[in-house]
């Protein structure tokens, strides 16, 4: 493929790079990455990848826009509300940039359609808001042998770390399995700071293009964790877990499997005491 | 003792990693914990001995994004 002039205009900051140049933008335009998720995260992620000039995004959304959402899901507008979040995200992502390939699925990510979504592309970048999901998409990237930033938000905190299957630590190696239902408060209870959705969603972007260009050094086996309030992050080494329920060495998670609750939030209870021991 | 949580320098009571979580109130089915730098299994937290100094990661699990 060769760029038009216009092309190399509007990508002339990106071929100013040495480490990108024509030929990283090309790697760009040929592309493929999913998000799963057009709402906080996916809204800066689908933005910043779509003005890179990235060839394919496609987008998993079964959501319409509701009123709520525009605190934070920047990718909708007012006029959106009410609209499939799919299709408002493909609206902006073609006003911002023609170039730019968009796949709509406008259904629910579940274990039965989950490998097939995850398998058409190159990078999957983890929107969703509940763990069901945020495991089912570990699950899937590992079975299909993608690269997966994953990424979370909760009140001031936000959290990104990028998985390569069976190279670095997956989210189960940290995080067995979903917390317990009972333990959970539900996303509507929980609140966010609507400018940590950029903040988190534009480092996963960030991540996914250099996986794509093949450039530093990913965000593997780390997490990192963003404190808004002291303006903080913090990076915390994870390793791979021989003990890993999927990619340990006797696994047990061995297909898909749809958890049950739908939630988004695990926090302690702000401690009463202190030295307080059963 | 005095060790590290979360970055923070802390007095905690007792000796293992699970008295750690007891006196913050932390459920250890609510977090992942990681004793300078290495994973501990839930199983392993009553017996996992802790001394000065150490650095104890509480991950909790942050699932928003929509
Ligand atoms: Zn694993």
């Amino acid at each position: 493929m060769n760029f038009t002039d216009e092309q190399i205009t509007r990508y002339s900051r990106h071929i100013l790079l040495p480490e990108v140049g024509g030929k990283g933008q090309k790697k760009i335009a040929q592309a493929r990455i999913l998000i799963v998720g057009a709402g906080g995260l996916g809204s800066p992620a689908a933005l910043y990848l779509a003005a890179a000039g990235v060839g394919t995004l496609g987008l998993i959304d079964n959501d319409v826009v509701d009123l709520s959402n525009l605190q934070r899901q920047v990718i909708h507008h007012t006029p959106d509300v009410g609209r499939p979040k799919v299709v408002s995200a493909k609206e902006k992502i073609q006003a911002l940039n023609p170039d730019v390939n968009v796949v709509l699925h406008e259904e629910r990510f579940m274990a039965a359609n989950a490998l097939n979504l995850v398998r058409d592309y190159s990078v999957v970048i983890d929107g969703v808001d509940n763990f069901s999901a945020k495991f089912l998409i570990n699950d899937a990237c590992y079975f299909a042998e993608k690269p997966l930033v994953h990424g979370g938000i909760l009140r001031f905190d936000g959290r990104v770390s990028t998985i390569i299957p069976k190279q670095s630590a997956c989210y189960r190696c940290v995080f067995n399995g979903p917390p317990p239902p009972g333990l959970v408060a539900s996303c509507q209870e929980a609140g966010v700071l609507g400018v940590l959705a950029g903040v988190i969603g534009t480092i996963q972007a960030t991540d996914a293009l250099k996986l794509i260009l093949g450039i530093g050094r990913p965000l593997t086996d780390r997490m990192l964790d963003f404190d808004a309030r002291n303006m903080r992050f913090r990076e915390i080494p994870v390793k791979r877990n021989p003990r890993c329920p999927l990619c340990g060495a006797h696994p047990t998670v061995t297909e898909l499997i749809d958890h049950e609750q739908a939630t988004c939030e695990l926090r302690p209870p702000v401690a009463a005491a202190h030295g307080n021991e059963p | 003792m005095v060790v590290e949580i979360n970055g923070k320098a802390e007095e905690i009571p007792g000796s293992v990693v699970l008295d750690a979580l007891n006196a913050k109130q932390i459920d250890p089915q609510m977090v992942a914990v990681e004793l300078n730098d290495t994973l501990i299994e839930r199983d392993h937290l009553g017996s996992t001995p802790l001394q000065p100094g150490d650095r104890l990661e509480f991950l909790f699990y942050m699932g928003g994004g929509r």
